[in-house]
């Protein structure tokens, strides 16, 4: 395959960081890809054809692959698209690819041969890439990289799962953004990931380290600064986790008004971490090849803790409702796709369609039927979010007016306790949306087998952890 | 309670609704978008709906009994039955077989 020259300008780097992480989410979604591709609704199961060939991925330059995307490859400007990240991550312990990443298990010569020859163990495999060189020599390796990513493509269903080989996806963890107050904090257990992820394999780390020693002096101020701030923030985030409060000026105001939500805050936080270490188990089981009943253990575990979060934003719903429907409790980037204070439903189902096959006739209908009763529901649920939000404006525009006279005074009055009426009810479409979200994730887990739910929770847990990696790199991007 | 019960069995779906209800207008929505022409009377403004009111609020415990939805002229509930019934899969066999739904 020939590869197209990337003509980019060497300057815009933002720009192709911003799009190998757009690629990354289109990995996800492929059928946003598609939609946006073919600009017309996907079929009412959400169900796509994968694009046949990778560079139809939205946003990928012509044949460069989503793989080379990931790695932050490209023929110019490699070393400096891929330094950020690595310099990102070294600051938060090594950046690890798994021994079987990218891979799965159904053709094991193919992926042998492959794994064997491009991503894996071999520092020295990165050495070559990481030095400067001339486009010659980057030629085979990135040539390596094509065939991998048409491999890795036609066992599409799987790279969401697979690529989750274990480090890879809680790297997005460690730098997840658990305190929406800073917007630099990182997860508690970041030293932790940090030991865990140097004993496995460093390839990516070493090679960055060796290539970027020579950078090290040409880091802006602003970087540097940026990283202490996040090792700060780190800091302070793990003891407010461990419910120590941190007095610092400006947080006093937060004592008083904000206790639901930072109370809520900090259990969150101590969920998200139970809840990534849940999935790390179920993965190693999964990888393990673990019993029926081993699994189901875990998978149930994982449930229950989901029931737990529901259960935890009710109570906190009853003390601040606007603090849950805000999503100030979520990154940035998940709370771009907040619905009534939480994920949707039916997305997710979308998501999970292409990576849960192979499935029975009879499950495929159960998913598909049970996506499209839940995006009636949200749909149901949002026309009745709309008309309180109307209700609620004609209530308040109904006192505007010529004030002063004691009559209008007492309207006001009356329209205000009206309009603090309907906001109760804002209560109850959240409690509405929970149990949708609840029930979905329960009625999903009972069409599925075991292993398949253990798979779908992974990729659902993946998911997301990939939307708060996404949130930590966007905020901590260097701007000029 | 007969008024209920009588207004309940006329249609295949009866809702039971308040106009400033915006949970209500969920699962007017709801059935709307599934199909359903279904009988909706707002209590607040029914000469005798605060009679009716009562009445629903003593049939399904709870207050405000609204949004309350029959089914086959039998309570099937609010939102949150409604809601689970949908997602399991079961709201529309019920609706079918109440006669609600043509296909």
């Amino acid at each position: 395959t020939k590869q197209k020259e990337n003509t980019t300008p060497p300057g815009n780097l933002i720009a192709l960081r911003l799009r190998m992480f757009l690629e990354i989410i289109n990995l996800l979604l492929p059928e946003r890809a598609e939609r946006s591709k073919s600009g017309s609704q996907s079929s009412r199961c959400g169900e796509t054809r994968p694009p046949s060939d990778p560079s139809e991925l939205r946003g990928v330059p012509p044949k460069s692959g989503v793989l080379e995307a990931e790695l932050g490859l490209r023929r110019h400007d490699f070393r400096q698209d891929r330094s950020f990240v690595a310099r990102f991550a070294r600051d938060r312990g090594s950046f690890v690819l798994p021994r079987d990443a990218c891979f799965p298990c159904t053709d094991p010569a193919v992926s042998v041969k492959h794994s064997g020859q491009a991503i894996n163990s071999d520092p020295s495999q990165f050495g070559v890439l990481g030095k400067p060189t001339a486009s010659t020599e980057i030629a085979p390796s990135a040539a390596r990289v094509e065939s991998l990513t048409s491999f890795q493509h036609k066992e599409k269903q799987h790279s969401l799962i697979s690529f989750s080989g274990g480090q890879f996806e809680n790297w997005g963890e460690s730098m997840a953004d658990a305190s929406p107050r800073t917007d630099t904090s990182t997860d508690v257990d970041t030293d932790d990931k940090n030991q865990r992820l140097e004993r496995g394999q460093l390839a990516f780390a070493a090679a960055s380290d060796s290539s970027d020693r020579s950078k090290d002096k040409t880091l802006d101020q602003k970087t540097l600064r940026r990283l202490a701030q996040n090792r700060e923030a780190a800091r302070k985030s793990r003891l407010r986790k461990k419910g120590i409060f941190i007095s610092s000026s400006g947080d006093q105001s937060h004592a008083t008004g904000g206790n639901g939500a930072l109370t809520f805050d900090v259990e969150y936080a101590r969920w998200l971490e139970e809840h990534n270490r849940q999935i790390s188990e179920l993965r190693a089981a999964v990888n393990a090849h673990a019993s029926e009943n081993d699994l189901r253990v875990i998978v149930d575990g994982v449930m229950a803790h989901y029931d737990e979060i529901f259960r935890l934003k009710g109570i906190a719903a009853k003390a601040d409702v606007f603090h849950i429907l805000s999503g100030m409790w979520k990154t940035p980037a998940e709370r771009c796709f907040l619905w009534l204070g939480g994920f949707r439903s039916s997305e997710l189902l979308k998501l999970l369609a292409n990576q849960l096959e192979p499935l029975t006739e009879q499950q495929m209908m159960g998913i598909c039927n049970l996506q499209q009763s839940s995006q009636q529901a949200e749909d149901a649920l949002s026309q009745g979010m709309e008309a309180l939000q109307q209700s609620l404006s004609e209530t308040l525009a109904g006192s505007l007016g010529p004030s002063g006279t004691s009559g209008n005074v007492a309207n006001y009055m009356g329209q205000m306790a009206m309009a603090m009426g309907k906001l109760g009810t804002l209560e109850n479409f959240l409690h509405q949306a929970d149990n949708l979200r609840q029930q979905t994730l329960q009625q999903m887990h009972r069409i599925l087998t075991t292993r398949q739910s253990a798979r779908a929770l992974l990729a659902i847990s993946d998911y997301f952890s990939r939307l708060r990696a996404l949130s930590s790199l966007w905020l901590a991007r260097p701007q000029e | 309670m007969d008024k209920v019960m009588k207004l309940a069995s006329q249609k295949a779906v009866v809702i039971f609704s308040l106009s400033s209800c915006c949970m209500c207008h969920t699962v007017k929505s709801l059935f709307h978008d599934l199909g359903v022409d279904a009988a909706v009377y707002e209590l607040d403004e029914d000469p005798r709906g605060r009679e009716m009111e009562k009445a629903l609020a003593k049939l399904v415990g709870r207050n405000p009994p609204v949004p309350a939805v029959f089914i086959g002229g039998k309570p099937v509930g609010s939102t949150d039955r409604i809601m689970s019934l949908h997602l399991g899969g079961k709201l529309v066999p019920l609706l079918r077989d109440a006669g609600a739904l043509w296909v």
